[in-house]
């Protein structure tokens, strides 16, 4: 046999009687060395379990292999069934032979050691160093996934760094013993997307250095293209189809794959924006959203005194205006200011600077509260001690008004509109899923009838074919009541779809904004660009990523530091892009 | 209803839910003053008499019928724990609010003066309140009360400073709901399961606090009863009347025991952590 790793007919089970209840339903794969094995599937598949078996954590999971074996070739050449293999030969497997990368790099490290400590007992355990040459050992590590400044950086806590370099370091720790095989559980899920692009840039290169045997576990079909060999496509617990990269993406073969495939949207780069709105050159009627120059500063403390010292600049001087029946997304990485926007135009923060008017638009929207939002979590949005008919009177009962027959029909009229069943007025969120209570917010956001909703990253916590959905709703209503929307998302291909228009916001600033075909399809900007290339799409097979160790830049600075004004370029009718330095 | 039913199918509930039950009727009979003998009536002739059939539990150094003042004083006792607890927990729950609300100056006074009264000993501190206003039943709801304030206040604060940041309330915010509406809506009736548990534990303290407060002579006073005065009492006739002491004590230790169990069964079934393992 010349394959790294063999698994046959695995099943394993959950659970006092493992038999009864069974979560993988007798998986077969083969991994040789150099190849990478994605396993692909949404919550719930298998997928984590079946990776977890492989190294057998899956028992202190409470899980137990119940049929099957995994054929691993050793170091020495012999091979070992690890589904039969004792504990104490799995302790050196684990680690010395098989590395592990989690999801959540900020909570898969120790916060109260020091990431150099915490890389040094990898190579204590395995590699019997001590001392300084472990410290060595761990420079070396950081120095191969390209942290700069490893020595530094060797005393940092886990809080100091960023969750993209926390993910280096897990990957540091997981490569330190050169296992022969890797297994990623979902790495660059938790990361911002020119993070991902990095780790997975990081992965692929080293992978070729090491020519380890890889398997990479995702929900994110697309981004199987740019580093699998083959395939695996998991659902209940059982692998509905698996092959070559090329034959799974281009000719899928079940339908789940098939529907895998069509539910995620696709990034085009602007060739899948709407069409059904364009700017008019001449303004023909009031924006319903005016934003001029927002600015939101957090003071920085410090000294004995607790004298302010300096400010965090989160919103920097942000202009944009919003016409009824628009939609301008807000696209920017976490740290950019793209919530902190959202939320002062709520009023949620109390922004330093600037001003902002909300148009009402004629006699029909007399609502004091013509600006509503939605926001990211539908499970924490929701009172969970409150009836639907009561969270969804709310805001009527804010605004001064009672519960009256007025209140309860259009109660009625917008469940509907969302689509949900009436007798749901009687029911607690917790009888709704996800994407019910998506529903319900925007429910509750439209209850006061306002002229523009801001949704911050209203579908992010949504599975796909849910997210499909809820965008489509979404639509549907804008046309309806005529609203103006302001989407603020991390994620390309959704920001794709329904925006009208795209600003890129970037450490606070928008560097650039205009009609979203021509932002996506033409980016003027060195950070649009970065963006847009950094979006893993299904058509990039193969592709090389350069290895990009760029940090966003501190938007802490001096007391009374003022930025430079822009200096906008305008390409074209509607886009403009803020000039570089 | 839910809340009943779940309680009597968890194993310890069971068991606190029927003790805290029975308390609760003996203390409405001796209230209502349906007691086998007259608590205060002093049977001469039958002074210091064990346990029989007319005298259940025995007769005191006058003469009146144990079981009959043992009735009276449980509904004493009782009336003086959920009259402090109440009050504590008004207290508390108002303080605590405010005290997550309002933040800042407002959290960190609030919350040294409890910590202040939190470093005294419970009985001294209720003692220190005693010796000032002088002794009394109400004095010594008085005295539970501040004694209990600042455990319901913590119970408050903790929860409800991380309710406040939870997109709900937020939610509520951007709708412009007055803060009355989210303090009451929002807040409190997230916080009704914490209350409910620490409510049921805080009567079981305020209970040994006021007998111990009886005892010491500085609760309740003659001749009406409360255990604390039963014990006090029977000090010293233990050894010729052993049945003055016993009843009285395995009363306050049964009650105890009822709340703390009753306490740990709501706990497990409102913690949501822990729901499913009852179920």
């Amino acid at each position: 046999m010349t394959s790294l790793l063999s698994v046959s007919n695995l099943r394993v089970g959950f659970g006092r009687k493992p038999e009864d209840n069974e979560i993988v339903h007798g998986v077969n794969f083969d991994l040789a060395a150099g190849e990478t094995l994605a396993i692909v599937g949404e919550s719930g598949s298998g997928k984590s379990v079946t990776a977890l078996s492989i190294n057998r954590l899956v028992d202190f999971g409470g899980g137990r292999i119940i049929d099957g074996s995994i054929r691993f070739r050793r170091e020495d050449g012999s091979t070992l069934d690890l589904a039969a293999a004792g504990e104490q030969e799995l302790t050196k497997i684990r680690g010395g032979e098989i590395g592990m990368i989690f999801q959540e790099p900020m909570t898969s490290l120790n916060p109260v050691l020091t990431i150099g400590e915490q890389i040094e007992e990898s190579f204590r355990l395995h590699r019997g160093l001590t001392g300084r040459q472990a410290r060595e050992a761990a420079k070396d590590a950081l120095d191969r996934v390209r942290i700069p400044d490893a020595a530094r950086r060797l005393k940092y806590c886990p809080h100091q760094l960023s969750g993209g370099m926390l993910q280096r370091v897990m990957i540091a720790t997981a490569l330190s013993c050169n296992p022969r095989l890797l297994i990623a559980d979902e790495p660059t899920t938790a990361l911002d997307v020119t993070v991902q692009a990095q780790i997975m840039a990081l992965l692929a290169e080293l992978k070729r250095e090491t020519g380890m045997g890889m398997i990479f576990i995702t929900h994110d079909i697309g981004l199987v293209a740019g580093i699998a060999d083959k395939v695996m496509v998991m659902q209940n617990g059982e692998a509905v189809e698996q092959g070559p990269l090329d034959a799974v993406l281009d000719a899928p073969q079940h339908p789940y794959t098939k529907h895998l495939l069509s539910a995620v949207p696709h990034f085009e780069a602007g060739r899948a924006t709407r069409t059904d709105y364009r700017r008019a050159d001449e303004p023909s009627a009031a924006p319903a959203l005016k934003v001029e120059g927002l600015t939101v500063r957090f003071p920085v403390t410090g000294g004995l005194l607790r004298r302010q010292t300096g400010a965090v600049h989160a919103v920097d001087g942000v202009d944009f205006d919003l016409m009824p029946g628009e939609t301008l997304g807000i696209v920017g990485e976490s740290g950019s200011g793209k919530s902190t926007t959202a939320r002062a135009i709520l009023g949620l923060v109390e922004p330093t600077r600037g001003t902002f008017s909300a148009n009402t638009n004629g006699a029909a929207r007399q609502s004091s509260k013509p600006v509503q939002m939605v926001f990211q979590n539908p499970y924490a949005s929701l009172n969970p001690r409150l009836r639907v008919d009561s969270i969804l009177a709310e805001p009527v009962i804010a605004a001064g008004g009672g519960l009256n027959g007025e209140t309860q029909a259009r109660m009625r009229m917008l469940l509907d509109r969302v689509g949900l069943p009436e007798n749901a007025l009687q029911r607690y969120p917790h009888e709704f899923s996800g994407g019910q209570r998506q529903r319900l917010c925007i429910a509750r956001a439209l209850m006061l009838n306002p002229s523009v909703v801001v949704l911050d990253e209203a579908v992010s916590a949504l599975d796909v074919s849910v997210q499909a959905k809820v965008l489509e709703l979404l639509v549907d209503l804008q046309r309806e009541f005529g609203l103006a929307y302001l989407f603020v998302s991390h994620d390309m291909a959704v920001v794709e779809r329904i925006a009208h228009r795209i600003a890129v916001v970037y450490a606070g600033q928008i560097v650039e904004i205009g009609d979203a075909a021509s932002v996506l399809s033409d980016p003027k900007h060195a950070y649009t660009k970065r963006l847009i290339s950094a979006v893993p799409s299904v058509d990039r097979r193969k592709e090389t990523f350069e290895v990009d160790t760029r940090q966003v830049p501190s938007l802490v600075r001096p007391l009374g530091f003022e930025p430079e004004p822009a200096n906008w370029q305008s390409f074209g009718s509607d886009h403009m892009a803020r000039a570089e330095a | 209803m839910q809340l009943l039913r779940a309680i009597f199918s968890h194993s310890s509930g069971r068991i606190g839910g029927a003790i805290v039950g029975l308390y609760i009727i003996i203390a409405i009979l001796g209230l209502l003053g349906i007691t086998p003998h007259d608590p205060l009536m002093q049977f001469r002739v039958d002074r210091l008499h064990a346990p029989d059939a007319t005298y259940w539990m025995g007769t005191d150094l006058f003469g009146r019928d144990v079981a009959s003042r043992l009735m009276l004083g449980i509904s004493q006792s009782f009336i003086v724990a959920f009259a402090s607890v109440a009050l504590a927990a008004v207290a508390g729950i108002v303080l605590g609010l405010a005290a997550a609300w309002f933040g800042g100056w407002w959290d960190g006074t609030i919350m040294r003066f409890m910590d202040v009264l939190l470093a005294f000993p419970a009985i001294l501190l209720a003692l220190l309140i005693i010796a000032i206003v002088g002794p009394g039943t109400w004095t010594s709801v008085m005295a539970i009360a501040i004694v209990y304030t600042p455990i319901f206040t913590r119970v408050v604060r903790g929860p409800a400073l991380s309710l406040k940041t939870r997109d709900f309330v937020d939610a509520a915010r951007t709708f412009g709901s007055s803060r009355n509406y989210i303090l009451t809506r929002h807040l409190m009736l997230n916080l009704v399961a914490p209350l409910t548990v620490q409510v049921t534990l805080a009567l079981a303290w305020g209970l040994l606090t006021e007998a111990g407060l009886s005892f010491l002579g500085l609760g309740t006073q003659p001749p009406a009863s409360s255990l604390g005065l039963m014990l006090a009492d029977s000090r010293n006739l233990m050894e010729m009347a052993p049945w003055l002491l016993i009843f009285p004590g395995i009363a306050i230790m049964i009650g105890i025991l009822g709340f703390n169990l009753l306490g740990d069964a709501l706990r497990d079934i409102l913690d949501p952590k822990t729901r499913r393992s009852v179920a």
